[in-house]
C-alpha cells in the first residue's frame, strides 16, 4: 500500500470524491491558485476549475453562511477556515444556523456541509495560529466534530464527511500535515464518523486522546513498555458524537486512565471523557482518572520557552503515566 | 533662491526639513524591514510580515498625528507608522527574536502584532478587522470626554470584506466620531487578488453609503499621502467626523515569510511593482527639488544602518521570557 502524508491523504480523499460527485465544491480563503496556506487544496483548482474551488473574500461568516445555503440547495460544499483561530466570525453561522437547521425545520431541511480547519500548536504560531478550540463545537448538538490523527483515517473520514447528511466539522492538526505518514489505500473507502479506535492494545493504563496527541501518547506509552507497563492507546477520532462504548470498554479493562489533549482542560473533551468514565466505570477504577492538557491561559504564546510551557509533549505524557502507574 | 511653481506644488507647502524627515522615516522603516527578513532567513526569527511598499502613507499619517495624545489601532503592516510614533527598531527586533523585553507583547505574540501602551498604540491580535471596532470605541470615549484626540485605524483591502468593516464605519459615521479608516490597498489578500475580493476597484466608493468622504491616494506618492493625511486628521480633529482613506500601495514582498508570491503572481508584475517603489520615487523627487543633495541619502543610510547594528546586538543579548511567566496576566495580578 502506498505511504502518504496526512496532508496528501486529505487531498486524495477530496480529489477522489470531487471526481465521483460533482456536487462537491470548496470555498475558502486562498484555496485556489495558492492551494491553501498549508497546501491541502493544491492542484484542485487546476483540475476542477474556479467554480468548484472558489477563492472567497476574507470573510468567515460568508464562507460558512454561503456553504450552508449551497448545501440547502443541493451542493456538498467544503468550507475551509484558514485557521481554527479565525473561525470566530463564523460561529454564529455554525452554532446558530448549521447545527439547528434540521431540528428547527422539524426535519424538512438539512445542511450536508463539511467545514475543514487546521488547529493546534507547536509551529511558532503564537496566540492566533495555535489554538485548539474543538470543545466549543463538541458541546453543540446538531454538529459532528471529527479529528483524524493519521493518513488512513484522514482520507476515509473526509470522504465519509462529504457523504454525511449533516454538518461535519473536520479538524486537522497542523503538525500532522507533514510529520505523520502512513499507509493509505488507493481508491474508495470510508471510515465511520462516530467510532473511536484502539490504536495499541494494552492492559495497565488506558490513554484517550485525539489528533497529534495520539502520537505523543504512543511515544510515551512505548517508553513505559520498556518498564513492563502496557498502555492501551485509544484514538477518539470523533469528539461529537463521542464513542461511549469504546471509552467504557478500555477504561474498564485497564482500571487506570489518562486523558491527553492539547487544549486546556476546563470544560473540555477530556472533561467529557472523565465524566463518562465516572458514570459508567466506577467499579472498575484502580486510580483516579487523570487528565493532561494545556494550561489555563488564553492561548499559546510565541516565545519558545512559553510555547514549550504550553505544549503537551511525550515527556509530559510519560511523567503523568509514571504517576499513574505508581498509584 | 525662489522656487518655481511646480516645485511649490510638488512640495504641498512642506518645508525642506519636513520632507527630509519624511524620507528618513521611510528609509528607516525599509532598512529595519530588510534586517528583519535577514534575521528570518538566518533562522533566528521564525516569522516576519513586511511593510515594504506601504511606508509612504504610514509615515504621512504618523507625522500628522500627535503621538501619545492621538490613538492608533494598527494592523500588521504598520511598521513604519509605529516607528514614526516613537517605537524603535530595537523594539521590533526584540519582538522578532521573541525576547521578554519586546514592548509589543513581551514575546507572547507573533512579530508585527503591534502595541505600545505608552504611545496609545493599542494591542492588536491576528483576527483581521477587529481593530476597526476598537478604534471606533476609542473615538467614542474621546468624544464623550470632550477631547479632540484623533484615532487612526488601518486595514488591508481584504480585511474590508469582514463584517466588522461595515459595522465600524456605520457607527462612526452615525456619531461623527474622530476616527480615520485607512485602507492600505496592495491588491492582494495573501494570494487573493482584489478582483475576487470586491466587485468594484475602489474601497473608497463605499464611503458614500455612510455619508462620509472617501478619499483615494496614490500610496507611492509620499507628498500626496502627506496632504491627504493632513486633511483627514484636520477634519477629524475639527469634529467633522470620520474619513475613509484608501491608499493604493504595493506589496513588494510575499505576504509573509511563510508565503511565496511567485506561485500566484507573474514575474513581470513583481518587476513592475519594484519600478513604482515610493522610496526610490520620493528620493528622486527630493533630489530634483534640491531637498536632498548629493550624498545626503547615503549619509542617512549609513547612520540608520549603524542604529540597526547596535539595536540588533543589544536585542540579541536580551533574555527570553522565562517559562514561569506564562501564567501571568490572565487576570489582574494586583486587583486593579
Ligand atoms: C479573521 C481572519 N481570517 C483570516 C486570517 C488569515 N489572514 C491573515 S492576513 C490575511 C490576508 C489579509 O489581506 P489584506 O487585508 O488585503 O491585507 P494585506 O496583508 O494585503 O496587507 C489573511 C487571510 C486572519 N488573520 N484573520
Amino acid at each position: 500500500m502506498p505511504q502518504k502524508s496526512y496532508i496528501e491523504a486529505i487531498r486524495d480523499g477530496i480529489r477522489e470524491e470531487m471526481r465521483r460527485d460533482e456536487r462537491v465544491m470548496i470555498l475558502g480563503e486562498d484555496v485556489g491558485a495558492k492551494g491553501g496556506v498549508f497546501g491541502v487544496t493544491e492542484g484542485l483548482q487546476k483540475e476542477f476549475g474556479e467554480w468548484r474551488v472558489l477563492d472567497s473574500p476574507l470573510a468567515e461568516s460568508l464562507i460558512v453562511g454561503v456553504a450552508i445555503g449551497a448545501a440547502m440547495n443541493g451542493l456538498r460544499p467544503i468550507a475551509e477556515i484558514q485557521f481554527q483561530d479565525f473561525i470566530m466570525p463564523a460561529v454564529d453561522q455554525i452554532i446558530s444556523e448549521a447545527a439547528k437547521i434540521r431540528y428547527r425545520s422539524n426535519g424538512d431541511w438539512n445542511v450536508p456541509m463539511v467545514l475543514r480547519s487546521p488547529f493546534g500548536g507547536g509551529v511558532h504560531g503564537a496566540l492566533y495560529h495555535s489554538q485548539s478550540i474543538e470543545a466549543i463545537f463538541a458541546h453543540i448538538p446538531g454538529l459532528r466534530v471529527v479529528v483524524p490523527s493519521n493518513p488512513y483515517d484522514a482520507k476515509g473520514m473526509i470522504v465519509a464527511a462529504l457523504r454525511d447528511p449533516d454538518p461535519v466539522l473536520y479538524f486537522e492538526h497542523k503538525r500532522c500535515y507533514r510529520a505523520i505518514k502512513g499507509e493509505v489505500p488507493d481508491g474508495e473507502y470510508t471510515v465511520p464518523l462516530d467510532r473511536a479506535r484502539v490504536v495499541r492494545e494494552g492492559q495497565d493504563i488506558a490513554i484517550f486522546s485525539y489528533g497529534m496527541m495520539v502520537h505523543a501518547s504512543l511515544e510515551a506509552g512505548d517508553r513505559l513498555a520498556a518498564d513492563g507497563f502496557s498502555c492501551e492507546v485509544v484514538d477518539l477520532r470523533s469528539l461529537r458524537p463521542i464513542d461511549r462504548t469504546a471509552i467504557v470498554a478500555s477504561a474498564s479493562k485497564c482500571g487506570k486512565v489518562l486523558i491527553v489533549q492539547e487544549a486546556n482542560l476546563a470544560v473540555s473533551v477530556a472533561s467529557e471523557v472523565a465524566a463518562i468514565i465516572a458514570e459508567d466505570c466506577f467499579d472498575s477504577l484502580d486510580a483516579p482518572v487523570m487528565r493532561l492538557g494545556g494550561p489555563e491561559i488564553p492561548a499559546m504564546p510565541f516565545s519558545p520557552p512559553l510555547e514549550q510551557f504550553y505544549l503537551v509533549t511525550p515527556d509530559k505524557v510519560e511523567a503523568k503515566l509514571r504517576e499513574l502507574a505508581a498509584y | 533662491m525662489a522656487m518655481t511653481r511646480t516645485e511649490t506644488k510638488a512640495r504641498a507647502g512642506l518645508d525642506a526639513e519636513t520632507l527630509r524627515l519624511m524620507y528618513r522615516h521611510m528609509l528607516r522603516s525599509r532598512l529595519l524591514d530588510e534586517r528583519l527578513w535577514v534575521l528570518n532567513r538566518q533562522g533566528r526569527a521564525p516569522f516576519w510580515i513586511s511593510a515594504e511598499g506601504h511606508e509612504a502613507v504610514q509615515v504621512a499619517f504618523g507625522m500628522n498625528l500627535k503621538p501619545k495624545y492621538d490613538w492608533v489601532a494598527p494592523y500588521y503592516r504598520d511598521l513604519a507608522l509605529t516607528l514614526v510614533l516613537g517605537m524603535t527598531p530595537k523594539d521590533h527586533i526584540l519582538s522578532v527574536l521573541q525576547r521578554a523585553a519586546d514592548p509589543n507583547s513581551g514575546g507572547r505574540q507573533m512579530p508585527a502584532h503591534y502595541g505600545c501602551r505608552r504611545l496609545n498604540i493599542i494591542t492588536t491580535g491576528s483576527p483581521v478587522g477587529t481593530q476597526l471596532l476598537h478604534a471606533t470605541g476609542i473615538a467614542l470615549a474621546s468624544r464623550m470626554r470632550g477631547e479632540d484626540a484623533v484615532t487612526l485605524t488601518s486595514i488591508g483591502e481584504g480585511g474590508t470584506s469582514e463584517g466588522d468593516f461595515h459595522e465600524a464605519m456605520n457607527f462612526a459615521a452615525i456619531h461623527k466620531l474622530a476616527v480615520i479608516f485607512l485602507v492600505e490597498n496592495n491588491g492582494f489578500a495573501i494570494s487573493v487578488p482584489w478582483q475576487k475580493q470586491m466587485p468594484t476597484e475602489d474601497v473608497a466608493d463605499r464611503a458614500k453609503g455612510y455619508g462620509i468622504p472617501g478619499v483615494i491616494v496614490d500610496g507611492c506618492d509620499a507628498i500626496a499621502c502627506y496632504r491627504t493625511a493632513r486633511e483627514a486628521v484636520k477634519r477629524a480633529r475639527r469634529g467633522d467626523g470620520p474619513t475613509l482613506v484608501e491608499a493604493k500601495v504595493l506589496r513588494l514582498t510575499s505576504h509573509s515569510s511563510d508565503d511565496d508570491q511567485r506561485r500566484y503572481r507573474t514575474a513581470a508584475d513583481l518587476e513592475a511593482d519594484k519600478e513604482r517603489d515610493s522610496l526610490h520615487r520620493f528620493k528622486a523627487t527630493l533630489e530634483e527639488l534640491g531637498v536632498l543633495h548629493q550624498g545626503d541619502a547615503e549619509e542617512m543610510r549609513s547612520e540608520l544602518v549603524l542604529e540597526l547594528d547596535r539595536a540588533t546586538e543589544e536585542a540579541e543579548v536580551s533574555p527570553f521570557p522565562s517559562a514561569d511567566t506564562a501564567m501571568l496576566h490572565v487576570y489582574s495580578e494586583t486587583g486593579d
